[in-house]
């Protein structure tokens, strides 16, 4: 509990997604909107059970709201009950967000099409699996923002970490946790996009899928780092996954790696 | 609100394809004014390039205006052109007024979660007299629409009293008007603000440094917002006087009285700049009859000073400075702002007054001007988020990105309507929406997820 700590969480949580943010999103001005858009729509299914930022925050808010519902509908002492109702209300956020994340790509759909009619040369500025890479990212922060914030601004002032018994590494585990889920939401962004573009819908399953597993294993596990690792597995899953189709390849990294002459990098073609 | 400053509104639509056709092949008339001509010289510009581009001739030019049809389709053709390059801009433009708009709010937010000074309450102002020290919620409700009522009417009188005095040219007594007011804030609010930021951290500072730093700080910023300064230094000042007036609200108004006026005040500002007879509204047509800017001063600019080959420069950018500041000081000076600058402009700062040549057009930049009066209430909104007891980040957050949806939502409807917008309405609903429903429902939610980790 100090500077450090804050510091080092922050750092931990957000690091990656701001050096993403910073070397692809932040010179294109289109994007940035794209960013934030994405992320009040994620926050609706929050909410409710609860330009990317927008939509997330949107699916939070709805999420939020039946919780909330259920929660007051229901007895307040009955812990199993409660505990109940508080899975309940994550798994239908989950499935909420993937609605909104279907129903954003929706509109980017539509966004790319007026950008194509206007545009000079009959190509859109921004390609779909740019905006699907942009939306993840915004979905990822919004979701990291909104679990970490409260954690940080606690991190800052007096206390000591797991005094009465709990882990000592929550702060840790959380900032880890954080980060894993932005890089998440980023290469399911991806996954999700190419399947709605591609009519893949096992794509799409897998997705929701992975989503629920990595939201359930945390409730699963009472000292809550042993769900670190098997989301940092999923993660490498969805990460090779996106990256092979986004037109990735074995030779594409090898030749990066080696600095050859190609551009080889994990983002989607534009 | 927001306005396009060089298309006064309905009669010219059909002649700008007509008049920049022709001014395609003569160069415009140089003039003193830069509205009509500057959209017009704009547009001669667009479509010379484009002429340019698809390697029409100019004197294509007389044939097609023989023909309707052709003109028809060319009309809508250069529309769509018109459109693109707008959408083009219109995401920079969007950039470029996120980023003082998230500073200030910043500014706001950092000052609230740490000094605790502006969170206290220490009496009212006097626009909002009614107490909300009620035991009775109804009684409360009563009062704040009472304070929320008595602090419009405030506002109306003193924006009228701007587009009265502004309509018989007393610009002496809106400038003296101005200075005063932000006078008072340059100096008198920073020195408060410095003595709160101090007590807060335990540092001790000495009266002449005080006054060194305040006397600096405060004669800089005169100069900078009502004669000539860098764009940067005027825009950092601009964003720092709408800060101190977005704190001296947070901690004036009482809580409820505070929601409600910001939902009134966007009523306000949707009415008094779309209604033919709002006041705003009147204040932006006088000033595009005079081919005035409108308060340049009171008004956030991110407009480029685009100085590439112009014949006269320094005349029309002076001209034009003097004008700018005359309306600015008027707003600070009182408490309660009045809406000349819930504007939005989008013009072109010192037109050129000349004909153009295509390599200027490629770099030319089109601002985006937004009134400091946006700038306040925005800030306002998400500052009392920001203070509200429970002190929760989520719903500052979730403020702080509505805000920023909205303005760019508003800004698109600027693209399309090009003309004179309110800024507040759809920013300021959307941050109410956010913040109540963070509030009651995301904020226990979660809670009770961190006590059990999560999604």
């Amino acid at each position: 509990m100090t500077l450090a700590v804050f510091f080092g969480c922050t750092f931990i949580a957000f690091g990656p997604a701001f050096s993403l943010f910073l070397f692809t999103i932040a010179r294109d001005p289109l994007r940035i909107i794209i960013l934030i858009a994405g992320s009040v729509w994620g926050w609706g299914p929050w909410a409710t059970s609860g330009h990317r930022a927008f939509f997330w925050l949107v699916s939070l808010l709805l999420s939020s709201l039946i919780w909330f519902i259920a929660v007051k509908a229901s007895d307040p002492h009955d812990e199993p009950l409660q505990k109940g109702l508080l899975i309940f209300g994550v798994m239908f956020s989950v499935l909420l967000q993937e609605a909104f994340r279907f129903l954003y790509y929706k509109l980017l759909r539509k966004a790319i099409e007026g950008l194509v009619a206007l545009s000079e040369d009959g190509c859109s500025p921004i390609s779909i699996q740019q905006m699907a890479y942009v939306a993840g990212v915004g979905f990822g922060l919004m979701s990291g923002a909104f679990s970490m914030i409260n954690l940080l601004a606690d991190a800052l002032g007096p206390g000591t970490v797991g005094i009465h018994g709990d882990s000592q590494l929550y702060f840790l585990t959380s900032a880890f946790m954080t980060m894993v889920l932005i890089f998440l939401h980023t290469f399911w962004g991806i996954l999700f996009f190419h399947g709605c573009e591609n009519r893949r819908w096992w794509e799409i399953v897998a997705v929701v899928v992975m989503h629920l597993a990595v939201s359930g294993s945390t409730f699963c596990n009472p000292l809550y780092v042993g769900s670190l690792v098997p989301s940092y597995v999923l993660m490498a899953i969805a990460a090779v996954w996106a990256y092979m189709l986004s037109g990735g390849s074995v030779q594409n990294l090898r030749r990066f790696l080696l600095c050859a002459q190609s551009e080889a990098s994990p983002q989607p073609a534009s | 609100m927001i306005t396009f400053m060089n298309n006064s509104d309905s009669e010219d639509e059909p002649c700008n394809e007509r008049t920049s056709l022709m001014s395609a092949e003569s160069p415009p008339v140089p003039s003193y004014q830069d509205g009509l001509q500057a959209s017009e010289t704009r547009e001669a510009q667009t479509h010379r390039k484009r002429q340019t581009g698809s390697s029409r001739s100019p004197n294509n030019v007389a044939d097609e205006d023989a023909s309707d049809s052709d003109v028809r389709v060319r009309e809508s053709a250069l529309e769509n052109e018109e459109e693109e390059l707008t959408l083009k801009y219109g995401a920079k433009h969007v950039i470029m007024l996120f980023v003082p708009v998230t500073l200030c709010m910043i500014v706001v937010v950092a000052t609230i979660k740490s000094v605790r000074f502006y969170t206290e309450k220490n009496g009212q102002l006097i626009y909002t007299p009614f107490s909300e020290d009620t035991p009775s919620v109804g009684q409360r409700l009563l009062n704040s629409v009472l304070n929320t009522i008595i602090m419009i009417s405030v506002i109306v009188v003193m924006t009228v009293f701007l587009v009265v005095l502004y309509k018989y040219r007393c610009y002496k007594f809106i400038h003296g008007w101005l200075i005063l007011s932000s006078f008072m804030l340059l100096f008198l609010f920073t020195y408060i603000y410095l003595g709160e930021v101090l007590k807060t951290y335990n540092v001790a500072m000495d009266y002449p440094t005080v006054i060194l730093i305040i006397w600096n700080f405060g004669a800089v910023g005169m100069i900078c917002i009502h004669w000539k300064g860098p764009l940067q230094l005027q825009q950092a000042y601009l964003i720092m006087i709408s800060a101190l007036m977005a704190l001296v609200f947070i901690k004036y108004l009482p809580e409820w009285s505070a929601w409600v006026i910001l939902g009134a005040i966007s009523i306000y500002d949707l009415i008094a700049v779309l209604c033919p007879k709002g006041p705003l509204r009147m204040l932006v047509e006088t000033a595009q009859e005079r081919n005035e800017p409108i308060f340049p001063a009171l008004i956030y600019s991110s407009a480029m000073i685009w100085t590439v080959g112009m014949a006269k420069p320094d005349t029309a950018a002076k001209g034009q400075s003097q004008q700018t500041w005359d309306a600015e000081d008027e707003r600070e000076n009182h408490s309660s702002t009045s809406h000349s600058d819930s504007q939005i402009l989008d013009t072109r700062s010192p037109a050129p007054s000349h004909p153009i040549t295509l390599e200027e057009m490629e770099e030319e930049e089109r601002g985006v001007k937004l009134g400091l009066g946006d700038f306040i209430f925005y800030s306002v909104l998400v500052g009392k988020a920001a203070a509200t007891p429970s002190g929760d980040w989520n719903t500052t957050l979730a403020c702080f990105v509505a805000i920023l949806i909205g303005l760019c939502l508003t800004l698109l409807l600027l693209a399309v309507f090009k003309k004179a917008l309110p800024a507040l309405p759809i920013s300021i609903t959307f941050g109410l929406i956010f913040y109540f429903s963070t509030d009651n429902l995301v904020r226990p939610f979660m809670d009770t997820l961190t006590w059990l980790p999560r999604f």
